[in-house]
């Protein structure tokens, strides 16, 4: 039974004079790393948004662990972490205050003015999890003071304290530099791993998706496309190589009696083959060879040709 | 699906009462941590009954037979405490901006307690200044018996609870913290009058009247000019509704504006 459903699910904001999201369905299993993709304004913080229980739908259904998100949203909420696009912590607190504040939201522990007063279970946790993320040193530090990597991590610590069944992670690496960002997802890699949790992430680096179970692309509020990343990398873009010699028009005529099509591009000759098929592609051309390059998609390339061939069909809907 | 879920965090009334604490408790944080607030908060006070009620006293005292300087330091203490609160709210608006209402907000606690610890929370902000206040006025001789100084604090609290809720009804319907700020004055500065703060309110025109009777801050004002001068000769001239109705009133308006404004909040927050 899938932990997250959804199903079309709309969106229509007050005014707009179309849908940001528009009937989109999908479930998501227990364990699973979800990523949602789509270029901006295709619907990805809405959709975030509705899940985490911060906007109302205009229709459709969501239900989270069992419980319907209309009904239950403090069911929900107990059952979901959430990182947001942009920290929410309070400037005015420490670090550790900033975790306190949410335990107490939470109902995990009776409030407690300082650390200190806190149980051992509670102080044992808050420092175990400031090592892993290092930064135990600016735990009790005003986070004024903090990077934007530091404050991610102290968002990690705080949205894993409940123990929350599915994690939302909101474009959670915009902002950060290369390291901060590989730091981040080498631990919530593990998390993921240790203790099963659900992932939800909406991310613009399609690097961060290449290691999801399940992809799911949205444009103009509707699913464009949706598979592991190889599915959607072999649906929609081919392996290919590029060659080309000195002498083109011999190369060519080559081709040709090979039967071989090919492209014409401003890097060469782009024939689609992929794997042993290669080898055996340039063993046969005997015309000396000037270059040859290998094409292997990335999800990127998969990502861009779903997004075009998606584009011109929305344009013609519009007036 | 919920057999295999593992046990949720304790819920009820106590979660609901500790996440109240939390709330007022980072707004009480947050007021220590910012000298300047501190500052101007204690000033402006001090310098309405230090100025305004001296001087009043000196102008007029004599011919209205009632001690001014008495009359506004009570005016002042509730309107003081009602405000402080109100605007204080505003920080609702702010922690909008500043995107942490989104982590207060996915959190399962009920939005009641989110509203109610956040007027709790500027309830604790002004309380150190109600008894700045009190010391300021045994300073210029402001006559205080233990027995007021007692009955002060209460009613304090009852201005302040008033004023939050208040503040509250008043800025769900407001876009940010600059409309809040623009708008509050006009809503606030016209009940200094009709509340009597620093004019008695004796022979207003009816229209008045029934300005002054809609005021809030009449209540909170009121009641707790009616808990000073209970016993003194002066009571009849300057209170004017029982105790037990004032704070009728002001329970009444306080549970009918924390309802409302829950309700009109939470609704402008998830319906966009």
């Amino acid at each position: 039974m899938p932990i997250v459903e959804v199903d079309k699910l709309t969106k229509r904001y007050k005014g707009a004079a179309t849908n940001a999201v528009d009937g989109i369905s999908f479930g998501i299993e227990p364990g699973e790393f979800f990523a949602l993709l789509g270029p901006n304004g295709a619907g990805k913080t809405t959709t975030i948004s509705i899940l985490t229980t911060t906007l109302a739908p205009t229709a459709g259904t969501v239900r989270i662990a069992g419980f319907d998100l209309a009904t239950q949203a403090s069911q929900v909420r107990r059952q979901v972490g959430i990182i947001f696009q942009r920290p929410s912590l309070d400037m005015n607190l420490t670090a550790e205050e900033n975790v306190r504040l949410h335990a107490f939201l939470y109902g995990l522990y009776p409030f407690r003015p300082s650390f200190g007063w806190m149980p051992r279970s509670y102080r044992d946790q808050v420092q175990q999890l400031a090592r892993i993320l290092q930064i135990d040193r600016e735990l009790f530090k005003p986070i004024k003071t903090f990077s934007g990597g530091m404050r991610r991590k102290l968002e990690i610590i705080r949205s894993l304290m409940h123990h929350p069944r599915v994690l939302f992670l909101d474009e959670p690496s915009l902002g950060l530099d290369p390291i901060s960002r590989r730091a981040l997802w080498a631990y919530l890699l593990e998390v993921r791993a240790q203790a099963d949790t659900t992932v939800f992430l909406t991310t613009h680096y399609l690097e961060e998706a290449e290691q999801a179970d399940r992809v799911c692309v949205i444009d103009h509020g509707r699913v464009v496309a949706s598979g592991t990343p190889a599915q959607l990398k072999a649906q929609l873009v081919q392996d290919f190589v590029l060659i080309d010699a000195q002498d083109r028009a011999a190369l060519l005529d080559e081709l040709r009696r090979l039967d071989v099509s090919w492209v014409e591009t401003g890097g060469g000759l782009r024939i689609d083959v992929a794997g042993p098929r290669v080898h055996a592609l340039l063993r046969a051309v005997t015309t000396p060879l000037s270059s040859v390059q290998t094409h292997t998609p990335s999800l990127e390339d998969a990502y861009l040709d779903i997004i075009r061939a998606a584009e011109p069909q929305d344009e013609a809907v519009q007036p | 699906m919920r057999a295999d879920a593992p046990p949720l965090p304790p819920g009820g009334w106590q979660t609901e009462l500790s996440a109240v604490v939390a709330i007022a408790y980072r707004d009480l944080l947050k007021f220590l941590r910012d000298p300047a607030r501190m500052v101007s908060t204690f000033v402006f006070p001090l310098i309405f009954i230090g100025a305004l009620g001296g001087s009043l006293q000196a102008s007029f005292g004599r011919a209205s037979s009632i001690n001014l300087l008495v009359f506004t330091f009570t005016g002042v203490f509730a309107q003081m405490l009602f405000q402080t609160t109100a605007f204080g709210l505003i920080s609702l608006l702010e922690d909008r901006e500043n995107d942490l209402m989104q982590e207060i907000f996915v959190s399962p606690i009920s939005r009641y307690a989110i509203v109610i610890g956040k007027i709790v929370g500027e309830t604790l902000v002004a309380i150190p200044q109600a008894l700045v206040v009190i010391v300021f006025a045994l300073a210029v001789r402001v006559e205080l018996t233990p027995s007021q100084v007692l009955g002060l604090i209460p009613t304090g609290i009852a201005a302040c609870l008033l004023g939050g809720s208040f503040g509250l009804v008043v800025l769900v319907n407001l876009g940010g913290q600059r409309a809040a700020n623009q708008v509050f004055p006009f809503l606030v500065l016209p009940q200094y009058f009709l509340a009597g703060v620093f004019n008695p309110l004796a022979g207003l025109p009816w229209y008045l009247e029934v300005l002054s009777r809609i005021s809030p801050l009449r209540y909170a004002v009121d009641l707790v000019r009616g808990v000073y001068y209970a016993g003194l000769p002066e009571y009849e001239r300057v209170v004017l509704d029982p105790p037990v109705i004032n704070l009728a009133v002001t329970l009444g308006l306080f549970v009918v504006f924390v309802g409302i404004g829950t309700v009109l909040f939470v609704r402008h927050e998830r319906n966009r």
